[in-house]
């Protein structure tokens, strides 16, 4: 079964532990508990070639606390304030190069603050208030449609 | 430690030996179409200034060569080397030599530009079969005609034409291509590299800024008022060999810009997946990084919209001459998943036409064009399957290119003006090797293969009325062998429950490891992979491919030939030469 309480992976560097540590918010467990769960089939209520609308309780949701469980696409760097999360692992993609390549209806997942990231294809839980509609992160200029913000992961 | 000192001494040496010399482009050996445009690129290495160097073209300057200015750029991009460019330089036919000297250096290359004579065709139909190879080919004859005492029941539409040849792959990087650096050979005349397309590789840093080639799209839109071009495909519509009509970049992932290049030149009928490129960024689902919106473009532009196969034979019925078809998110469901298994993204979107549906519905809207039209078709996932070791899906989209290429050959019928030519881009290692038979004695997957005459000819459903065989998963099945693989396990069976996924990311993140869930069945056999430990599917193979071909100008196809020679047909056959 899946903790209700986030927490990082034991097999986390020392170095990385202590600075994940101090990336969780103090509220977090009390942030999580309130959480509610949303699913990637839950995202849009109509999934179309002219782009997609978002769910009735997805748009309930903003700006509350929600759950998450994806999986983690590799992430660009070992430790990163963001990552993709996805429905299924990313297995096959041969000439994945870009982020033309992701899966539509990825959910893009901003940490507290930089966080070690654990390995490509992982399953996690994650938990973070929901942001919908266009944004693009001033850092890596990546554009995003759903996220997670001030987030916490754990692997399942 | 010592090997280590070595690769450290190496490479001090290597920073004050000679470097390379000067790289012309195109590169030596070109064959060039008359009057089309091409990007001149001069590198010298080392960054010398314009004094320094010196190119003449058959010994006249350059600018008298191409009667326009180069220009010159010392420390291109801040890069250690200088450039000489003259952009969208054009050659009449004839022999050229072209000489670039720096200091001592001197580098040479041959180019031959071509003319065209009378033209010979009206239309010209460009069928790819993505990875098609020969296994592929064999077992649609087996699973679509039957085999009965060393015959088959009948040959496929793309058996059953008068010419041949056997064409060769390779880049100017590797022996073992990709779909865009292949595709490109085909829609350019120039061989390029891996991952590229309508662009010789330079050392520029930004994708978009490398030498160009003109694509056949672009000469026809150029020259031919009246001509139409049709670009069709079940991959993304971005994805590499339907952007070779019209890309020119060093990295095929640039899809939102390939989308722009489709909206450049503009193609008359564009069908394939892949819409999130074509939506804002503000749209739920887009991929763009920009404002801009080129589903909105293309209807401003005359394009009528389909988003399925209704709205697709709507427009047609509704005499649609300009379409934009856009019928998935990503690639359109292979015809094994549309016809059988309903797996894929078929519930999400179960109204998608096949490759079958889509060609006709384009020769309806092309053959009107009063100069005649040039038709690309790709069926993309034979490669896609192959690359997950489903040799049953991929067989299935050889079947379907194949009732295109029939679909083709129909509309072509003895009117003599319409050059068909099917041709795979590369090849995937794949053989048949005999038949899984589940009532040999034994436990294991190798107990139940039969090999030379134990091989019992397989027993597949009944044949649809398209060819296809209604039930797979039977008792004695086709084995087929891929030479390339991760970490996997194999079933021996078709996957009934979505396309195969052979391995997964292990542990570490970075090795693949087999799929687990193709381990356990009855006859599951694991395999060690023969590929680097962080494949995740099979690769190409250099193996050549071959051409068929019918109609005015086929009869140029025998023998063996390098893959830009396709162009050359059809550029002859066109007349595309000369000013």
């Amino acid at each position: 079964m899946i903790s209700h309480r986030p927490h990082l992976l034991p097999t986390l560097s020392r170095r990385g532990l202590l600075t994940g540590l101090a990336a969780l918010p103090v509220s977090l467990r009390a942030f999580a508990a309130e959480a509610e769960t949303l699913t990637f089939d839950g995202l849009y209520k109509s999934f179309g070639v002219l782009g997609f609308q978002f769910s009735d309780r997805a748009t309930f949701l903003r700006g509350k606390p929600v759950r998450m469980l994806g999986y983690m696409a590799p992430p660009l760097k070992p430790e990163s304030h963001f990552f993709v999360l996805t429905r299924e692992p990313l297995a096959i993609c041969p000439f994945c190069q870009s982020d033309a390549d992701w899966p539509v209806d990825i959910v893009v997942v901003f940490m507290r603050a930089a966080t070690p990231m654990v390995s490509a294809g992982q399953k996690v839980a994650v938990s973070g208030r929901l942001e919908i509609g266009s944004a693009t992160d001033a850092e890596t200029g990546f554009v995003s449609q759903i996220r997670l913000v001030d987030a916490g992961f754990h692997s399942v | 430690m010592q090997k280590r000192t070595w690769l450290m001494a190496a490479a001090m040496l290597a920073s004050v030996a000679p470097s390379a010399a000067q790289t012309i482009y195109p590169l030596n050996r070109a064959e060039i179409l008359e009057g089309s445009r091409f990007d001149f690129k001069v590198e010298f290495p080392n960054a010398p200034t314009s004094a320094d160097v010196k190119v003449t073209i058959n010994g006249k300057p350059v600018n008298e060569a191409f009667g326009r200015e180069a220009q010159f750029v010392q420390n291109e991009e801040g890069q250690k080397h200088s450039a000489l460019w003259l952009r969208g330089a054009q050659l009449p036919a004839g022999q050229y030599a072209i000489e670039a000297t720096q200091g001592s250096e001197k580098a040479t290359v041959n180019w031959t530009v071509y003319a065209t004579e009378a033209r010979k065709a009206k239309n010209v139909i460009l069928f790819v079969g993505d990875g098609l190879s020969v296994a592929h080919r064999t077992a649609a004859r087996i699973l679509s005609k039957g085999w009965e005492q060393g015959l088959y029941g009948g040959e496929l539409a793309i058996d059953d034409m008068p010419n041949m040849a056997l064409i060769s792959t390779s880049g100017t990087d590797s022996i073992v291509t990709d779909s865009a650096n292949s595709a490109s050979a085909y829609t350019t005349g120039h061989k390029s590299c891996v991952n590229a397309l309508g662009i010789y590789c330079a050392k520029n840093a930004l994708t978009l800024d490398h030498p160009k080639v003109e694509t056949i799209s672009e000469v026809i839109k150029r020259k031919r008022a009246g001509m139409a071009i049709g670009v069709v495909t079940n991959s993304e519509i971005e994805d590499a060999t339907p952007a070779a009509m019209v890309a020119h970049t060093r990295r095929r992932s640039d899809f939102n810009d390939i989308v722009k290049m489709f909206f450049d030149v503009q193609p008359d009928v564009i069908m394939g997946g892949g819409s999130p490129n074509f939506l804002p960024k503000s749209t739920p689902g887009t991929k763009r990084t920009d404002d801009l919106d080129f589903i909105a473009k293309f209807k401003e532009a005359g394009y009528a919209l389909a988003t399925t196969k209704t709205e697709m034979n709507a427009a047609v019925a509704g005499g649609s001459k300009k379409l934009l078809g856009l019928y998935n998110t990503s690639n359109i469901d292979g015809a094994f998943d549309l016809r059988l298994a309903k797996k894929g993204s078929i519930s999400k979107f179960p109204d998608q036409p096949d490759v079958v549906e889509q060609t006709k519905a384009a020769l309806e809207m092309l053959k009107g064009a009063q100069d005649g039209f040039f038709l690309m078709v790709e069926s993309a996932r034979i490669d896609k399957y192959s690359h997950s070791l489903d040799w049953e899906r991929a067989v299935f989209d050889t079947i379907m290119l194949d009732n295109a290429v029939k679909a083709a050959k129909d509309f072509a019928g003895d009117r003599n003006d319409t050059l068909i030519i099917v041709v795979p881009d590369h090849a995937h290692p794949i053989s048949i090797i005999g038949t899984y038979d589940d009532d040999r004695p034994g436990q294991l997957l190798r107990d139940k293969l039969g090999t030379y005459n134990e091989s019992l000819p397989p027993n597949y459903g009944p044949r649809d009325a398209d060819g296809y065989p209604t039930k797979l998963d039977t008792s004695r099945r086709l084995a087929v062998a891929f030479g390339s693989y991760p970490d996997t396990c194999d079933t021996g069976r078709p996957y009934l429950d979505g396309e195969r996924v052979p391995a997964v990311k292990g542990p570490d993140g970075k090795t693949n490891i087999a799929n687990e869930k193709d381990c356990t069945g009855p006859l599951a056999t694991r395999k060690q992979g023969n590929l680097p430990f962080d494949a995740n599917s099979g690769v190409h193979a250099a193996d050549d491919v071959l051409l068929t071909a019918m109609g005015p100008g086929a009869e140029r196809f025998r023998g063996h030939k390098p893959n830009t020679f396709v162009f050359r047909v059809m550029a002859e056959a066109l007349a595309l030469g000369g000013k």
